[in-house]
């Protein structure tokens, strides 16, 4: 690149690369600032000594990180062994927020398919009706949630009155609710990727598949979801990823048995309970994880592409 | 009712409305075995909306479609044993060519080695073999053409549909895939149910066009029939280059009229049943059933002087005042043989025809 840029390297061209450093410099900052820098600060956190009030002591330590995969320390005189305490809050998390994704992709993909295939000038109304709920903030969405799904609520009111059931399901305090909390948080990231995407997708390509004999199961499995797949893949990663560090549904409608990761971290930053490295260090083994995630997706679809 | 099973598509009465709007006025016509059949007219005219009928992708508002003496128009889309190539290809991006084609035969229940068989011998006829793994996006306008023609004859369809297939190609290959689609329809025998709007592209291929206009059916006939012989002023002005003249009959005799147009030009030509003595009706004279010449040759030779020469290139269109009113054109071949003489704008001349050249038509 840089030898054949020097060939052709005209004064014009030398003017248009400063200007372009200029340009560039709102977003290298932004991105600096924003991003790269926070994430330094937490790297570096998870590898310092905890201070017991909060904070902590700037001494270098491998403590967080020991303490989050090993019940007995690497560095003890004992073999050292797996602590799986944490690993299985991990495994939790991924699990909470998977079924919550699958969940969102059941519901958010038909409800996608229906407004994309509304008249032209009735979807803006649609995509409206879909993003009002997510105009009042999450923290009372959730405990709205938590009332519509408790035993005394209308949920199971309105299912013992209609005969359906007997006793209350006694949903709140279970996987379950965790995972209907963090489907209705996150929904909407489903529902507007795959909606662009469909309204994108040609449907003279279904008219064809029926035509070439495809009943309508076939022309949504073989036609419809390859086309919109990369919607498919923008919403799931959008609703995953914060399901994942996710701590408001997990506390406000799951109990102790539901402890997710994101209530893990949020633990050590509040109050004076915290381990700030910790935190840090579940921070990253967290980030590392979406980001592995992110690396896998990107590839299966950049393979798919060619 | 009996149904006769030598025709391919049997269109009875079928009517198609969108709310208020009549997009097809009971339309009825019988399209043959293994015949090259054209609906022919311009945007609007509702060919593309009778041809998606028997697609199965709009619903018969009243009447009736059979195939092969089946009805077929309550049947969807998937169950019909017809099968359409779309103005826009509508090829599958997704898929490699291959897979394109053998999309239909996969459908069918013909397994994945089966289908890419078939599919690859398609390929073969159409000359696309090459091409068989890539993606349609990596195709040029007129191999993706080939590719939606191949995908569509490759589950051995009763009768193919083809929906303005070549109006996106460029003049050259459109003459080309002109050909080639006409050979393709010889090989394979199946009947091909053409949509266009290119009248010089139906009268090239077809065995019989249906020329519509406004949701109505105009003539149906083969091609010679209705470019020489058009019902009506809108088939002779959509077929072809015409001149349409105004003209009152004065005398029918003999199987002939006696008519005059404006300026008291008098000519006589054929009679048509309905139009009797005192009728104003329009004539048609096609431009190269007329020749000029200097002084009269017959009786009924027109007086004018030229306005206008237009050099075209196999032709010569020349433009000819009339006295005491209407405009003619005349067009003649521009070859030593042919009767291109050149008259120089101003010059007096005398407007003959041929015999038949004239016709008289229903409104």
């Amino acid at each position: 690149m840089a030898g054949g840029g020097a060939t052709g390297g005209t004064v014009q061209s030398e003017t248009y690369r400063e200007a372009r450093t200029l340009l560039l410099l709102p977003a290298w900052v932004t991105l600096g600032l924003l991003t790269l820098a926070p994430l330094m600060i937490m790297l570096v956190y998870s590898f310092l000594t905890k201070e017991f009030r909060g904070g902590v002591i700037w001494e270098f330590s491998l403590d967080a990180y020991d303490q989050f995969f090993f019940d007995r320390g690497l560095f003890g005189d004992e073999p050292p062994k797996i602590e799986w305490t944490y690993i299985g809050i991990f495994w939790r998390s991924i699990w909470q927020a998977g079924a919550a994704t699958i969940l969102s992709l059941l519901i958010g993909f038909p409800t996608a398919y229906f407004i994309a295939t509304r008249p032209e000038g009735q979807r803006a109304f649609w995509v409206f009706l879909v993003t009002i709920p997510y105009w009042v903030n999450l923290l009372i969405r959730t405990v709205s949630m938590k009332f519509l799904l408790r035993d005394e609520g209308p949920l199971n009111d309105g299912l013992i009155g209609l005969g359906v059931i007997a006793e209350p399901l006694g949903i709140v305090n279970t996987n379950l609710a965790v995972q209907l909390g963090l489907f209705y948080s996150y929904l909407p990231f489903m529902v507007l990727p795959i909606y662009a995407a469909v309204e994108r997708y040609n449907f003279a390509l279904s008219e064809a598949a029926s035509d070439l004999y495809a009943p309508r199961w076939a022309v949504l499995r073989r036609i419809v979801i390859p086309s919109v797949k990369p919607g498919i893949i923008a919403g799931c990663i959008l609703v995953f990823v914060p399901s994942l560090g996710s701590f408001l549904a997990p506390d406000l409608l799951g109990g102790a048995k539901t402890f997710m990761i994101g209530s893990l971290i949020e633990e050590q930053f509040k109050g004076n309970a915290g381990n700030w490295p910790f935190g840090a260090a579940a921070s990253m083994i967290l980030l590392t994880m979406v980001l592995i995630l992110l690396l896998v997706s990107a590839r299966q679809s950049r393979k798919e592409a060619v | 009712m009996p149904q006769d099973r030598d025709i391919a598509i049997d269109v009875q009465g079928a009517v198609k409305r969108y709310g208020t709007f009549t997009a097809l006025k009971t339309i009825s016509l019988s399209i043959r075995d293994n015949e090259f059949f054209t609906l022919l007219g311009p945007s609007g005219c509702g060919k593309t909306t009778l041809l998606r009928m028997i697609a199965g992708f709009e619903d018969v508002t009243e009447g009736a479609i059979y195939l092969y003496g089946d009805e077929i128009d309550t049947l969807p889309p998937h169950k019909r044993p017809v099968n359409t190539v779309f103005q826009n290809y509508a090829l599958f991006p997704h898929m490699s060519v291959l897979d394109n084609v053998g999309f239909g035969l996969e459908m069918l229940g013909k397994s994945k080695a089966e289908a890419r068989a078939r599919a690859g011998e398609v390929l073969e006829m159409v000359q696309l073999s090459q091409f068989a793994a890539r993606k349609p996006s990596q195709l040029s306008g007129g191999q993706q053409q080939r590719v939606a023609l191949a995908r569509a004859l490759a589950p051995r369809p009763k009768v193919l549909l083809l929906d303005e297939p070549l109006s996106a190609l460029d003049l050259k290959l459109r003459k080309a895939m002109q050909v080639e689609l006409k050979h393709l329809q010889r090989e394979t025998g199946i009947t091909f149910i053409f949509v266009t709007h290119d009248q010089e592209e139906a009268l090239t291929m077809s065995d019989r066009i249906a020329v519509m206009s406004a949701g109505e059916l105009q003539q149906l006939g083969e091609a010679r029939e209705i470019y020489e012989h058009p019902r009506n002023v809108f088939v002779a002005d959509f077929i072809g280059d015409t001149n349409l003249m105004e003209v009152t009959v004065d005398a029918v005799s003999n199987g002939r009229a006696q008519c005059h147009l404006g300026g008291g030009h008098r000519l006589t030509c054929d009679a048509v049943d309905g139009i009797g003595p005192g009728a104003k009706v329009h004539m048609s004279l096609r431009p190269e059933r007329l020749f000029l010449s200097a002084d009269p040759v017959a009786d009924e030779s027109l007086k004018g002087r030229v306005r206008e020469m237009i050099y075209i290139g196999t032709d010569i269109a020349t433009i000819v005042d009339l006295d005491g009113g209407p405009q003619f054109t005349v067009r003649s071949s521009n070859s030593s043989r042919g009767n291109a003489r050149i008259f120089e704008p101003g010059t007096e001349v005398a407007v003959n025809m041929e015999q038949g050249a004239a016709r008289l038509l229903i409104d």
